[in-house]
């Protein structure tokens, strides 16, 4: 138990730290991954077949792809897309960009084709006559989105959603291979100076099941609550 | 856009791809296994038992597959007792860490699948079998594990594209599978775009096949 004790002589500070930036990326990927799914959905939803073609390469390549793959792709060749866009404006500096903003772009790149997914999913569920109804009711296209669309698709997306998040947040333990300071890699760490590998992997596996169970719980709440009068 | 790399690493991804297609199959085969036993435990009536079940799948699908590889490749080692106990012959090769930690994994979602496959099965069905006079255990292999393997398929379609995806966490045990060499190559040569776009062709490819595979078999099998 001194193992996980806070200060100098325990890594219960660290690994606390540690969680906090798992929960930090995680969310910061499920958001990067939603505006994906805002862009990509309504190509996929279109009637024109090339955008629809464009959404689909899109969802395939990356739910076909493993995930650590994406992630080197990112980590690797991240720094190099920058500078060459940099380039073009004139600016031919090393640019280096941090773990944090690689780690959950490609966590949300990944996250973003899993909610292309759902929310198509979601809105082909919708009954057709609501479409229609809006168009008689002469709603305006915006507000017969916001106000009889999404809130609809938000019931049927949300148990979805939550399959969405749990794979999102276990994919996050696959950043440490770039060296990101989160749940695993401070297990690493903790596990290679104490020699204690065990003892620090299981106490990592008990923090990621913690998590999911804690958002399962906050998830079905929601559920409950958009559910409400079905 | 360098083309002779593209051309040059083929070759050498492919090789590798000849280790992710092993593991995958292992692990598929025996990941099968634990998981049809895990099911028939999960439907089992004694509290304890199918609890027991509950929590194996619970643990291993709330916890990140990279976490599960750890424990048993570094974790494992740790304990003297296991060290001197004829285990350790498989457990001191990534190799064989690598597929306990996929099997174990890919069981406890094969066993949730095969589960709500069999509890969506009709009572009737098995109503008709036991009125004919037929036995229970062969009610259960030939008509209930028949109907269960259809009603999975699809489902079971998907968790092997996953676990194929999966495989690629060999590569943090130093196994040189398709995602391993396709790393060590974008390290040395610092092309990331190609070598991905040829990894993530056969990768793809592999995905075409199964998914394919996978519907061919949901139309034979489809009444």
């Amino acid at each position: 138990m001194e193992l996980l004790a806070f200060g100098d002589t325990g890594w219960g500070d660290e690994l606390f730290r540690a969680t906090l930036m798992t929960i930090a990326v995680s969310i910061t990927a499920m958001l990067i991954g939603f505006s994906f799914a805002a862009i990509f959905t309504p190509l996929k939803l279109s009637k024109f077949k090339s955008l629809n073609l464009i959404a689909n390469i899109y969802t395939t390549v990356i739910r076909g792809v493993p995930e650590l793959l994406v992630i080197y792709l990112f980590f690797f060749g991240g720094s190099g897309a920058i500078m060459f866009v940099a380039s073009i404006f004139g600016y031919n500096e090393y640019i280096e960009i941090n773990a944090f903003v690689t780690g959950s772009f490609a966590i949300g790149i990944i996250s973003g084709a899993y909610s292309t997914e759902v929310f198509r999913g979601a809105i082909q569920s919708i009954d057709k006559g609501q479409f229609e109804a809006a168009e008689v009711l002469g709603f305006s296209k915006f507000k017969k989105f916001y106000k009889i669309i999404l809130p609809q698709m938000l019931r049927l997306a949300i148990p979805n959603l939550s399959n969405v998040w749990q794979i999102t947040l276990k994919d996050t333990s696959l950043i440490s291979v770039t060296g990101l300071v989160e749940i695993m890699r401070q297990s690493y760490i903790a596990a290679g100076s104490t020699r204690d590998p065990l003892f620090f992997y299981s106490f990592a596996a008990i923090l990621y099941l913690l998590l999911t169970f804690l958002s399962m719980k906050l998830i079905n709440r929601l559920e409950v609550k958009y559910s409400r009068g079905y | 856009m360098d083309f002779e790399l593209m051309i040059n690493s083929f070759p050498k991804l492919i090789g590798a791809t000849v280790i992710t297609l092993k593991l995958l199959s292992v692990s598929l085969i025996v990941g099968l296994f634990i998981g049809l036993l895990f099911a028939i435990l999960r439907l089992n009536k004694n509290v304890f038992i199918n609890r027991f079940a509950y929590g194996y799948s619970y643990v291993f699908r709330g916890t990140p597959l990279l976490v599960q590889i750890f424990i048993i490749y570094f974790g494992l080692g740790q304990i003297e007792y296991l060290r001197s106990t004829i285990l350790w012959v498989i457990l001191k090769e990534p190799y064989w860490c690598a597929i306990i930690a996929f099997a174990l994994n890919t069981g406890a979602y094969t066993s949730e699948i095969l589960r709500s496959a069999f509890q969506t099965i009709k009572p009737g069905i098995i109503e008709a079998g036991k009125s004919l006079g037929i036995s229970n255990k062969i009610i259960f292999y030939k008509i209930q594990i028949p109907i269960a393997i259809r009603q999975s398929l699809p489902a079971y379609g998907n968790e092997i594209i996953l676990m194929m995806k999966g495989t690629s966490l060999a590569s943090t045990v130093t196994l040189m599978d398709l995602t391993g060499v396709a790393k060590y190559i974008i390290s040395t040569t610092f092309k990331p775009i190609e070598v991905f776009i040829v990894a993530g062709g056969i990768y793809l490819f592999m995905t075409f096949i199964i998914h394919n595979v996978i519907k061919f078999l949901e139309k034979r099998y489809s009444y």
